[in-house]
């Protein structure tokens, strides 16, 4: 995929740090507005089901989507907006798929953030927590097998999904493997509305990495900075052949789990502690401090990412939502073993 | 007073926990939070220290339920959707399901799996998974229909010595409604005439029950009278109130909203084909979701599984009308 859809540098090599947090910051304005209109669109019920926001996570999984590289792997997950868009997910792709638009990557079978293009190294992932990251190391293995090398898949987490078995099998045998993963966990206090205090009792989430003999660092994940040196370093270190790496924002969801979620349970303490700051805010902050930026060109920046944002939609709007008889109802791609008495919807 | 379905299932565990001191209620967000559906709403604060919540490790979950069980308590395990039980399953089928046939030792635990579809929840939030649990022996699996099934097969649930999959469904949630809990109701094992009728029987469960009471109504507008059995538990299955309805009205049509393949209705018609051949006046019929993942839009969510509509179009066929 081609990094074309909101970069002024898209095509052209990025030089100067400051270059790469403007680009950074720009898609993580792109990312939160789409968010925006994701959840007034949820809110005016255009939405079938859930929606599920990124928001306070840009700049940890922005960081992701700059650090990989085209034939790169990406395992996104619901979080990952500012990420995807990065890598190369069209905006298109995310609009279609909370629409259900047929021309979408998903076709209206699945929807929301169940979304991804596996040819092209965004995996889509299942809801099931944990379950991607194996199947990153299955491509990365299956890379090896073929003697391509230079090659490293990123998968996402959260500081509940680092409870599930799929986990721990997957980062113990990358790290036997020494593949070249770069596990990013985004510890945002919550797990829905379960705090981390339920969820593991080591003191930080990167002690996981040290039983497995995984190289591990912590980062603050509301720092855009910290984070595109940090993330940016382990996807180097695991390129470089030093084997599985994991990564361990803090920071917190500044949303509900989902839209439906009011997250009255959320400790208002956190919210007001560093680890509640809004990384959008901060990066903005930082922009206008080190004169990057000015307000006038953020402002302009703001309103051409609404613009992106409102043409993709209103593009989705006027696409076919899927037709039952148009649909061919068929989970094989072998068409001979298809059983041939599916009838047609009554 | 009106009390839902899901309300029914809270307070079946309000009860149950009030009466039985071996009651405990482990699951992701079942405490404070009250759980994602709120089935456990309040109960945490009405029952301190026995509504837990845990971590999201579905086998160490259903793993914990069953060293409880074996302690001697009587475990309440919610799945935050039945589609996550997949990952606790080796824990649900090859240690709760055979516990008791190894070491006579019984394992009551209860796990409740909200389970069916609702439209836009796609592939992994939509699952029935009713028919792969009942595969296995050693397991009780309870497919309640009504807001009373729902009370009081829960409770039933736990008193229960063995292991039992309670499959709710999340359609009825806030769709069904009663306008109280009944004192008592028929135990588990026994299926239900939902509605009488000689020309033909239908048999259902869960969410489709109402999808085929409904064709019912409209097929009686124009003389037809189906008669509507609900299956309540999958497993036991009771043969004996399906073969009598079949020798009443001499025709089947069996309605699952879970796969084709294999499953409760396939069970259906060979206890029927094989046992009650004779009393059938035309080839019994099946109908059921689509052989593909349940899909998230609602158009084809809705052509996916059975409705009214397509049970009535089955249900004219097998009349030849
Ligand atoms: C195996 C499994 N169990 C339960 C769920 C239901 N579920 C979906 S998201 C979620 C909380 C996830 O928390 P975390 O991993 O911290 O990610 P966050 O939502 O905070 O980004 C839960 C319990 C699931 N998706 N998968
Ligand atoms: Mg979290």
């Amino acid at each position: 995929m081609v990094q074309t859809v909101a970069s002024p540098k898209a095509g052209a090599v990025v030089s100067t740090f400051r270059d790469e947090y403007t680009n950074a910051f720009r898609w993580m304005l792109l990312a939160r507005t789409l968010d925006d209109k994701f959840a007034g669109l949820y809110r005016a019920g255009k939405i079938h089901g859930g929606v599920f926001l990124g928001r306070g996570q840009e700049a940890l999984s922005v960081s992701v989507g700059l650090a990989l590289r085209k034939g790169d792997v990406f395992a996104p997950l619901i979080r990952d907006q500012a990420g995807r868009l990065a890598f190369g997910e069209p905006i298109l792709d995310a609009v279609r798929t909370y629409l259900g638009s047929t021309l979408g990557p998903m076709r209206g079978r699945d929807g929301n953030i169940h979304r991804g293009r596996p040819r092209e190294g965004l995996l889509p992932m299942i809801s099931h927590l944990g379950a991607m990251i194996a199947v990153v190391n299955g491509i990365l293995f299956a890379r090896r097998l073929r003697n391509i090398s230079g090659v490293v898949g990123a998968a996402s987490i959260g500081d509940g999904g680092t409870s599930t078995g799929s986990f721990h099998e997957a980062i113990n045998l990358a790290a036997v493997e020494k593949l070249p993963l770069v596990l990013i966990v985004a510890n945002n206090q919550y797990a829905y509305s379960t705090p981390t205090s339920r969820q593991f009792a080591c003191g930080d989430l990167v002690d996981k990495a040290i039983g497995y003999g995984v190289d591990s660092q912590t980062v603050d994940g509301t720092d855009l900075s910290a984070c595109l040196e940090v993330v940016g370093e382990a996807v180097k270190r695991a390129r470089e052949g030093h084997g599985p790496q994991m990564v361990v924002a803090r920071l917190l969801r500044l949303c509900g789990h989902g839209e439906h979620d009011v997250a009255d349970y959320v400790d208002p303490k956190l919210k007001q502690s560093p680890v509640g700051r809004d990384c959008l805010k901060v990066a903005e902050e930082h922009l206008l401090q080190q004169g990057w930026a000015d307000a006038r060109t953020i402002e302009l920046w703001r309103s051409e990412m609404v613009q992106k944002a409102e043409d993709a939609v209103a593009t989705v709007q006027r696409e076919p939502a899927p037709d039952p008889y148009e649909e061919d109802w068929r989970a094989l791609s072998s068409q001979r073993l298809l059983e041939a008495r599916e009838e047609r919807p009554g | 007073m009106s009390i839902t379905y899901l309300e029914a299932i809270r307070e079946a565990q309000a009860r149950a926990l009030a009466e039985d001191p071996r009651v405990f209620i482990y699951g992701q967000d079942v405490g404070a939070f009250g759980g994602a559906f709120k089935a456990t709403k309040n109960l945490a604060e009405e029952f301190p220290g026995r509504v837990i919540d845990s971590p999201i490790s579905e086998d160490a979950i259903i793993g914990l339920a069953i060293g409880a069980a074996i302690d001697g308590m009587r475990p309440i395990i919610e799945m935050q959707f039945a589609d996550f039980s997949s990952v606790g399953f080796n824990q649900v089928i090859n240690q709760a399901a055979t516990l008791y046939w190894r070491t006579q030792v019984p394992c009551p635990v209860t796990i409740r799996l909200p389970a069916g579809g609702t439209s836009g929840s796609g592939p992994f939030h939509s699952q029935n998974m009713e028919a792969i649990y009942a595969h296995y022996p050693g397991l009780v699996v309870m497919t309640p229909a009504t807001v009373e099934d729902a009370y009081h097969m829960l409770l039933e649930a736990v008193a229960i010595d063995d292991p039992v999959i309670f499959c709710e469904h999340k359609y009825l949630y806030y769709h069904l409604k009663a306008d109280k809990l009944p004192a008592d109701a028929m135990p588990t094992g026994k299926a239900r005439i939902a509605r009488e009728g000689r020309d033909l029987t239908i048999v259902a469960y869960s969410a489709m029950v109402h999808e085929a009471l409904a064709v019912a109504e409209e097929l009686a507008s124009e003389g037809t009278e189906i008669e509507v059995v609900d299956l309540r538990s999958v497993k036991p299955l009771d043969t004996d109130t399906v073969m009598a309805s079949v020798a009443r009205t001499g025709r089947l049509l069996c309605v699952g909203e879970a796969w084709p393949w294999g499953g409760v209705t396939a069970e259906v018609m060979a206890r029927v084909a094989g046992e009650g051949f004779g009393l059938l006046d035309a080839p019994p019929q099946r109908l059921n979701a689509k052989d593909t993942p349940v899909p998230y839009h609602p158009n084809l969510w809705a052509a996916h599984r059975p409705t009214a509509r397509s049970i009535a179009t089955a249900a004219r066929n097998l009349l030849g009308l």
